[in-house]
């Protein structure tokens, strides 16, 4: 590891100030994936600002319609949360498929997001879902957080605070994982609510978290596996590496898909 | 930059001069000299360096130092009481539940973070429990009995 300052925050503010006043910082929730790419040299910051130290980050309460999971709020307490067990099933059993029990006991929500991996399962829960972000400055529907490869609409300094997720009336999320990290090389989150069905695809897309809006239509007017069973997502939008070709992760994608309508019920 | 840092080792205060970039593995086994916390593969994959911080098992190896000032951890040193094995390590010991041994003490403190929340694991629970722990000698059954056993023994 490069060298770096080390600061511990102790509100938001003081992050978002923290941040400010160093030349290139980094924010750190549970540190799962910084700290690994700081051990590789791939990443260089002059400070690494913790928020662990931030009280009333971590937790969850259930306020009227929407499960709200504080952004340091770590995937093992998801994971086992009464709420989100009884309210949204698929959120607790996505949250304990990440990664391994020490990985989930460190690794946070917040962090997830903010760092927008490709191949990580939160960000196909929040768009499947249709949740709100919230951050120190405003609000931001999941649909226009995730921009791109390990790429958000996060500003410079802007933390994340809270992730928002409404109840659906049924949802599943089903991944095929990398045997060795637990990443998904393909993860499917369906869900239906209030505003309709939603699909979004994780591990997958080139540009990251994706909906699949034919599987999307086609759900709405008959929500079974046999409406999606025919539909595959373009191959040529899709990542291929050593794991699996783009040719493959697309047929990874309709598979799962059907897996998960069928578990949604 | 150096910061102090201080924390409770196995029931003990202990404190020293940390680097930011420090890692707790390298606190424990270079500052502390508790070399029985082991490093494998240091990219928090093979749970070698599995500890217990405030109760919960981590991976040593990827948190820092500095965040673990005021932390309570405790290290495969911290179980027996003196020459008496913890009930894990006696069943590791009896179910040969090792091989060359390097992965054992990650084995034995994340079995025991196991056991904590569910007395009386299955195999099926003991074997997805140990997606963090990997053993290059593949010697997963006896690891398996073993934590089966110890668990027996501690209930």
């Amino acid at each position: 590891m490069y060298d770096f300052t080390y600061q511990r925050a102790v509100s938001v503010d003081d992050a978002a100030a923290k941040v400010e006043g160093a030349d290139d910082a980094m924010l750190m929730a549970g540190g799962m994936t910084l700290l690994p790419t700081l051990k590789q040299r791939l990443a260089q910051p002059s400070d690494v600002v913790d928020l662990s130290g931030i009280s009333g980050l971590a937790g969850i309460s259930v306020e009227g319609d929407k499960v709200v999971v504080g952004a340091m709020t770590t995937h093992a307490t998801v994971a086992a949360s009464a709420d989100v067990k009884s309210k949204i099933p698929a959120l607790a059993d996505l949250a304990d498929g990440i990664g391994d029990p020490q990985v989930r006991n460190r690794g946070t929500i917040g962090g997830s997001i903010a760092n927008n991996d490709p191949a990580a399962d939160y960000p196909s829960a929040c768009v499947g879902l249709g949740a709100t972000i919230v951050t120190n400055q405003r609000e931001i529907a999941a649909d226009d957080f995730f921009t791109g490869l390990f790429e958000t609409a996060l500003d410079d300094g802007e933390v994340v605070t809270a992730v928002k997720f409404p109840t659906p009336s049924k949802a599943a999320y089903m991944k095929f994982p990398n045997p060795a990290s637990r990443y998904a090389i393909v993860g499917v989150f369906v869900a239906q609510g209030s505003d309709g069905v939603r699909v979004a695809v994780t591990g997958a897309g080139q540009d990251g978290v994706f909906r699949a809006s034919e599987m999307e239509s086609a759900l709405a007017s008959n929500f079974s596996a046999d409406a999606v069973a025919n539909i595959s997502v373009p191959e040529g939008d899709l990542n291929y590496d050593i794991h699996a070709s783009s040719e493959y992760r697309a047929h990874l994608v309709t598979v799962m898909a059907k897996r998960a309508v069928n578990k949604a019920g | 930059m150096t910061h102090s840092v201080s924390m409770t080792v196995n029931g003990k205060s202990v404190s020293g001069e940390v680097e930011s970039r420090t890692l707790l593995v390298q606190f424990l086994r270079e500052h502390l000299r508790l070399t029985g916390t082991h490093v494998g593969c240091d990219t928090s994959q093979c749970g070698a360096c599995v500890v217990h911080k405030d109760g919960q098992s981590i991976k040593s190896c990827t948190i820092l130092a500095a965040q673990c000032d005021g932390a309570d951890v405790t290290t495969i040193e911290g179980l027996a009481d003196g020459d008496t094995l913890h009930p894990m390590q006696e069943a590791f010991r009896e179910n040969h539940g090792l091989q060359c041994g390097f992965c054992t003490p990650g084995m034995v403190m994340s079995a025991l973070d196991l056991v904590k929340n569910n007395p009386d694991p299955s195999e099926k629970e003991i074997r997805e429990w140990l997606e963090g722990n990997i053993c290059r000698c593949t010697g997963y059954h006896n690891i398996v009995k073993s934590i089966k056993a110890g668990a027996g023994s501690m209930r």
